[in-house]
């Protein structure tokens, strides 16, 4: 069987002794779009965190194609291939949208093709051309989140890592989101999605893992997102 | 001594703190560090001058500059890199111990008499302008601040380094994640910072030419003074508050009769606590902006 592109292992996360997630295993294999919902504070962040090297990994372990991120800083697994738009966006809002997107630029590796990005993340976001001179702080909350993940497409990643893409956007605007996620994925990128919203996640996502009380409870495939009974006993036990 | 000279001399001592309020700023907005070994930056630099008056001006202010930088490369490598994670108030106690060691080291080396500089000693002579007396030390030293903060400016603006150091200075953890490399951002502004202290040596020594080992404390304490009352978070602010400070003490000094020249700092500080009472986010910073994009 082939390495699969992204792969955590037995994952412990704990801040000061509290136990954040415990014993989380998952894989996304090449391609793949996987989804990861649950309650607040089940762990979902702070397993994407700890992916990107921002908390430190407690016990267990994360592979990028095989090869162990454990102990990397931040810069140096985003240099190897990971790219994370962070909850909440975390877009510079003094710096223009050009300026946010060139930023993107610091994790990639080599320059070849980037003209081509760039093209098509201005196809995937018209508004991150349209508004590049203004300030990013201007732009609506849409435009923030879709500035956010065009500066993470813009390193050219491997492996995508969303935390709540959707979160405090207009439905009209999650679907530019979804569709555009999608449209990542065709082009080879592997994503992992944290979302807050499980039945829309389940139906979009290749298959979704339940994380509540820190640990992995149940999985579902895109055919199950309406077996609403499952999802619900998951995410109260 | 005319208001218009008084005014000159005014200017281009506000440029000076000026200079120092962007180097500490600099720092600042990265690491949230309060530098006060900043001073000990401006001292070396001062030392090597000193030690080096018998060569011509090139040589020694080159050797200036390469002190200075080193040595603000070791105190970000030694002191500061293992506290990174550590709270601004440890980083900032730290650095006190960093400046008292340093001015320790001084004494022990080159004594407690102080050493004069005599390059660019010329410098000192007046530019006569009709009625006016100005001295050239003082053009120098505003064309020289011009163009320095018009150089950091531009890295910051026009620079790849400069846009990493921008982000990192809003939101280090997202730069990181983005691919900034902290090391490289920190070191650079840590070589910028440096680079601006050597400068701020070059032209001191010419205006006050006896280097103790205690040489740029005062300078380094009013600029940082500043930089609080410009607004600390903003370095175009904190550059104002330096430039305010190097203004306000240059002119209230020459205002007062010499005979109550010891009140300076007492007037200077005094106004710095009705500014802070008046504006505690600082003189120069913008109105906070609350709102939140959905």
């Amino acid at each position: 069987m082939p390495e699969p592109a992204l792969a955590v292992d037995a994952l412990e996360i704990r801040y000061g002794g509290v136990p954040a997630v415990r014993g989380l295993s998952l894989e996304v294999g090449k391609g793949e779009i996987v989804g990861l919902i649950g309650p607040n504070g089940a762990g979902k962040s702070s397993t994407l965190l700890a992916i990107m090297g921002v908390v430190p990994i407690a016990g267990g372990d994360v592979r990028l194609s095989g090869r162990s991120l454990r102990g990397r800083s931040p810069e140096w697994i985003s240099r190897a291939g990971i790219a994370l738009v962070p909850e909440g966006r975390h877009i510079f809002p003094d710096l223009t949208v050009a300026e946010n997107l060139r930023l993107g630029l610091a994790g990639r590796r080599g320059r070849d093709g980037l003209e081509r990005d760039l093209d098509w993340v201005h196809g995937l976001f018209p508004v991150v051309k349209e508004f590049r001179a203004r300030s990013a702080g201007a732009l609506s909350g849409g435009q923030q989140q879709q500035l956010a993940i065009a500066r993470a497409l813009i390193a050219a990643p491997d492996v995508l890592l969303l935390d709540e893409p959707s979160l405090g956007l207009a439905p009209t605007v999650v679907e530019t989101v979804f569709a555009a996620l999608g449209e990542i994925r065709d082009r080879g990128v592997t994503i992992l999605l944290v979302e807050q919203r499980a039945q829309l996640t389940v139906a979009f996502a290749d298959r979704t893992h339940v994380l509540a009380n820190s640990e992995l409870r149940l999985t579902l495939g895109r055919d199950e997102a309406l077996d609403t009974e499952r999802l619900a006993a998951a995410y109260l036990s | 001594m005319s208001l218009l000279q008084q005014l000159i001399d005014a200017v281009a001592l506000g440029a000076l703190y000026g200079l120092v309020a962007v180097g500490i700023g600099l720092v600042f907005g990265i690491l949230r560090l309060v530098n006060f070994a900043y001073g000990e930056l401006i001292t070396i630099g001062g030392y090597t001058l000193a030690y080096l008056s018998g060569q011509p001006s090139v040589v020694a202010i080159v050797a200036c500059f390469a002190a200075v930088i080193a040595l603000a490369l070791v105190q970000e490598r030694v002191a500061f890199r293992p506290l990174r994670n550590a709270s601004p108030a440890t980083m900032l106690v730290a650095s006190f111990a960093v400046s008292f060691l340093l001015q320790n080291i001084y004494l022990l080396a080159f004594g407690s008499r102080g050493k004069t500089v005599s390059t660019l000693g010329g410098l000192n002579t007046a530019l006569a302008v009709g009625s006016l007396r100005i001295r050239w030390i003082s053009i120098v030293a505003l064309i020289a601040a011009a163009g320095l903060l018009a150089a950091t400016t531009l890295i910051l603006n026009r620079t790849n380094v400069g846009l990493h150091m921008r982000a990192a200075a809003t939101d280090f953890r997202t730069a990181r994640i983005l691919g900034v490399r902290a090391d490289r951002v920190i070191s650079f502004s840590f070589v910028i910072s440096g680079f601006l202290a050597a400068a701020v040596s070059v032209l001191l020594t010419v205006q006050s030419p006896l280097v103790t080992p205690d040489y740029g404390v005062s300078v380094t304490i009013f600029a940082l003074v500043g930089v609080v009352v410009g607004g600390l978070d903003r370095l175009v602010s904190a550059t104002l508050g330096g430039f305010a400070i190097g203004f306000t003490t240059s002119l209230v000094g020459a205002q007062l009769p010499s005979s109550s020249s010891v009140y300076l700092p007492s007037v200077v500080f005094g106004l710095v606590i009705l500014v802070l009472i008046l504006r505690p986010a600082g003189l120069f910073a913008p109105a906070r902006r609350a709102v939140e994009r959905v």
